[in-house]
């Protein structure tokens, strides 16, 4: 500690080149926050369910295709399974497609017993929704986007199902309460979640009653939930309507997979982000040091060991890179509110901004470690003499 | 002036060699960003290319009115007599309308390089396929027969997804589906899709009906005739597009935000290289302070000086841009990727680097140096003459 004022001085030595240097090495920190975090996001992408007891069963060959409503019975059947509900894939939007709502058909007894307590809904809000057939829940986030009120018609527009009565696709419901969820992580997948009562939109839909999109299931022992998916799959073998049974997670993660390696385009973006760094910094400390040989040659006249100057020399770097890397980090922290990537269940959070810093580490430990050396090897008499 | 701004330049140009450490520094940095953003830019020119600019002005896509996307959408058999019988669509030798009825669906089939599944389009195309789409070529195998379970594979599928060679089989609802061919179509998004007949389809997927209808227009000209014959009719209720708007507007946010990405990311970079152009540009400044300060000495004028700070900037930044648009086009340049499309469903398209892309990239390259040349340049012009030369 008692070094640090040299340290500091000789960082300001030249007070251009630090400041230059300091703020491209904190340009790349700022990159490395925003795109570690996008990556991130989307190696950890919400469901919207939380938990490892959580399943989900979908036809095996097309998300697109339906599976018959009597699956569900024979599913609930199955031991280990503690509650089974289903749901429809309705295609809404509000006023304008690029209102997108995911409004979903739900069983209300069996849709709240298997998402006990991820949902929080006032028990007024609750005992109107079932007791108003046309009734519907909107998140509370969702309410507030649109302006809609408690009390209000919703009309949705169903990319999908037309009703039986006129063959409209433009379906009317009543908003009684509103929801929110408990598990903060999950919020983001949910926030354009409307719940609506299956009953209304299996009899008002002039096609396709009977089918339901997919089942989600809730085990009573997490460690047995693989088995379980498997006892599931194994009842429709071979039927018309085969079944695919996985973690909720499990299905959320391939689902963003599909958007193709989204890791591999950032990591290439960040390779040459810190390639170029490494060559910038680098080139700085080379610079810094040769400069400076005299001085240094005096500091070991005056009896600084090999192993200090290395040290004050990598000191220097690491300080110069900390310093940066942490304001990038802080920069992108910052940025993070602003930054809509648009897609359900991908969230920023800056918990991927933590590596950043070991990063800093390394990144002056490579660049400090040449001039460093070059400090250490420095022989008196010829630095003095500035023969170098 | 012309001749000490010529002298300065290459007296300039000529000690570059001995600041090579610095001067490196900025063509590494420049190849950086312009790599960069060359490639990204060149993932939402191919993914345009393959949505957007595909389809004709001639062809019109039928889907039922509000339905966004032929996925959500359903026809009825009557839907699609009628729309046969709607002037404006070209009829063959025998007074038939070219149109053809397609069902879509999307499979799951495993990606090559991951092995998770992906969800794959599967079209079923009426028999006038060959009529509709003239631009379909098959370039292995041979075409799909109807009424049984053949279909052929697009040759972008067949490049990501697993097990679409001529001889492979898909299983598909308790039924195996032979791949008999591969067919490219000028490179479009159908090239991402598996091909089939559009009733084998609809029996295996339990669906009586059809999702679109594909016409060609006896001329592009006629398209408002069509649209508004059919969306007048009170029979059916339709959605006319022709068929270049339908997959523009399909394929718009994504290369929209692909687009927004590449250009933040390249600016951020940019920034950074740009200090790092100024930090060299000082040092070499520095360097050649003597140097400088003679010239200024002998009478050379500052503009001159200014001048010759700037190009030398310019140049390692040409170089850089040059290096950098390369890497991209070397690496990248017809790379093939698959991303999850508007619809629900993989499109495969080709990283594509156009010249424009390469000179966006150069041009960038130049902004960069010389907004990192000016102030050192400044600086030098500025040199105190015989402070520097005393200094030294």
């Amino acid at each position: 500690m008692k070094y640090f004022p040299l340290l500091w001085a000789t960082l300001w030595r030249k007070k251009t080149r630090t400041i230059f240097t300091l703020l491209s090495v904190t340009v790349a920190f700022l990159l490395f926050g925003l795109l570690e975090t996008v990556d991130y996001a989307f190696a950890h992408p919400s469901s919207g369910v939380t938990g490892a007891d959580k399943l989900l069963t979908l036809n095996k060959y097309s998300v697109t295709l339906s599976l018959p409503f009597a699956d569900v019975r024979e599913i609930r059947s199955v031991p280990g399974v503690a509650e089974a509900t289903w749901i429809t894939w309705f295609g809404a939007y509000y006023q304008d497609p690029k209102n997108f709502v995911f409004a979903l058909p739900i069983d209300t007894d069996s849709y709240f017993n298997l998402h006990k307590d991820e949902f929080v809904v006032a028990a007024p809000e609750m005992q109107a929704f079932r007791n108003t057939r046309s009734g519907a829940l909107v998140n509370a986030a969702l309410l507030k986007k649109f302006g809609w009120k408690i009390g209000e018609k919703l009309p949705l527009h169903s990319t999908i199902w037309t009703q039986k009565s006129d063959g409209s696709l433009d379906w009317k419901f009543d908003i009684v309460g509103t929801f929110s969820v408990k598990d903060a992580t999950q919020a983001s997948a949910q926030s354009s979640t409307v719940l609506f009562h299956y009953e209304m939109f299996d009899e008002g839909r002039s096609f396709g009653a009977g089918t339901i999109g997919w089942i989600e299931e809730r085990v009573q022992d997490a460690s047995q939930a693989g088995q379980i998916a498997a006892k599931i799959d194994a009842l429709f073998a071979n039927s018309p309507n085969e079944t695919k049974t996985q973690p909720a997670n499990d299905f959320a993660l391939t689902f963003i997979k599909q958007y193709g390696d989204i890791g591999f385009v950032l990591r290439a973006i960040l390779g040459a982000v810190f390639f170029t760094l490494l060559f910038l910094t680098g080139n700085t400390m080379m610079q810094s040091v040769r400069e400076r040989i005299p001085e240094l040659a005096v500091l070991k006249t005056l009896g600084f060991g090999d192993a200090k100057l290395l040290g004050l020399v990598l000191a220097e770097s690491l300080l110069l890179c900390v310093i940066a890397a942490l304001v990038g980090l802080a920069l992108s922290y910052a940025a993070l509110p602003i930054i809509k990537l648009g897609l359900r269940g991908v969230e920023l959070s800056p918990r991927a901004l933590a590596p950043g810093l070991l990063v800093a580490v390394l990144l002056a430990l490579i660049v400090g470690l040449p001039p460093a050396l070059r400090a250490m090897r420095l022989n008196i008499v010829d630095a003095l003499a500035d023969k170098r | 002036m012309f001749k000490q701004l010529t002298a300065v330049i290459w007296m300039s140009l000529l000690t570059l060699p001995q600041r090579l450490g610095a001067s490196s520094v900025i063509v590494i940095g420049i190849a950086g960003v312009v790599a960069v953003l060359v490639s990204v830019l060149a993932m939402a020119a191919g993914f345009r290319h393959t949505l957007a600019d595909g389809g004709r002005q001639d062809r019109a896509i039928i889907l039922r009115g509000g339905s966004e996307q032929e996925l959500n959408s359903n026809l009825t058999r009557t839907d699609i007599a009628t729309i046969g019988n709607a002037p404006g669509l070209l009829k063959d030798g025998s007074g038939k309308p070219v149109l053809s009825s397609e069902l879509v669906t999307v499979v799951n089939v495993p990606k090559i390089d991951t092995g998770t599944d992906a969800n794959v389009t599967l079209r079923g195309v009426g028999l006038k396929l060959v009529e509709v789409r003239p631009e379909l070529k098959i370039v292995a195998g041979r075409m799909f027969r109807p009424a049984v379970r053949e279909l052929i594979a697009g040759a972008g599928a067949a490049k990501q997804f697993r097990g679409l060679a001529p001889g492979g089989v898909l299983h598909l609802r308790n039924a195996d589906w032979t791949v008999t061919g591969i067919f490219t179509s000028n490179g479009d998004v159908h090239e991402s899709e598996l091909l089939a007949d559009v009733d084998t389809v609809g029996s295996s997927i339990e669906r009586n009906g059809y999702s679109s209808a594909l016409g060609l227009l006896t001329s592009a000209a006629d398209f408002t005739a069509f649209r508004d014959a059919l969306t007048t009719d009170p029979q059916i209720k339709v959605d006319v597009v022709r068929e270049p708007d339908y997959y523009a507007a399909q394929s718009k946010q994504l290369s929209t935000a692909i687009s927004v990405v590449g250009n933040t990311v390249a600016v951020i970079m940019a920034i950074g290289a740009m200090f790092g152009a100024l930090n060299s540009m000082y040092s070499a400044v520095a360097a050649r302070g003597l140097e400088i300060a003679t010239l200024r000495a002998i009478g050379f004028g500052a503009v001159p000086v200014l001048m010759s700070v700037m190009i030398e900037a310019l140049i390692l930044s040409l170089a850089g841009g040059v290096i950098g648009a390369s890497l991209a086009w070397l690496f990248f340049n017809g790379h093939s990727v698959s991303t999850l499309g508007g619809a629900f469903a993989q499109v495969v398209f080709q990283l594509t680097v156009t010249r424009t892309l390469i000179i966006t990239g150069i041009v960038w390259a130049c902004a960069i140096g010389l907004l990192g040349g000016f102030f050192p340049a400044l600086r030098a012009a500025r040199l105190p003459v015989a402070e520097a030369l005393r200094a030294a």
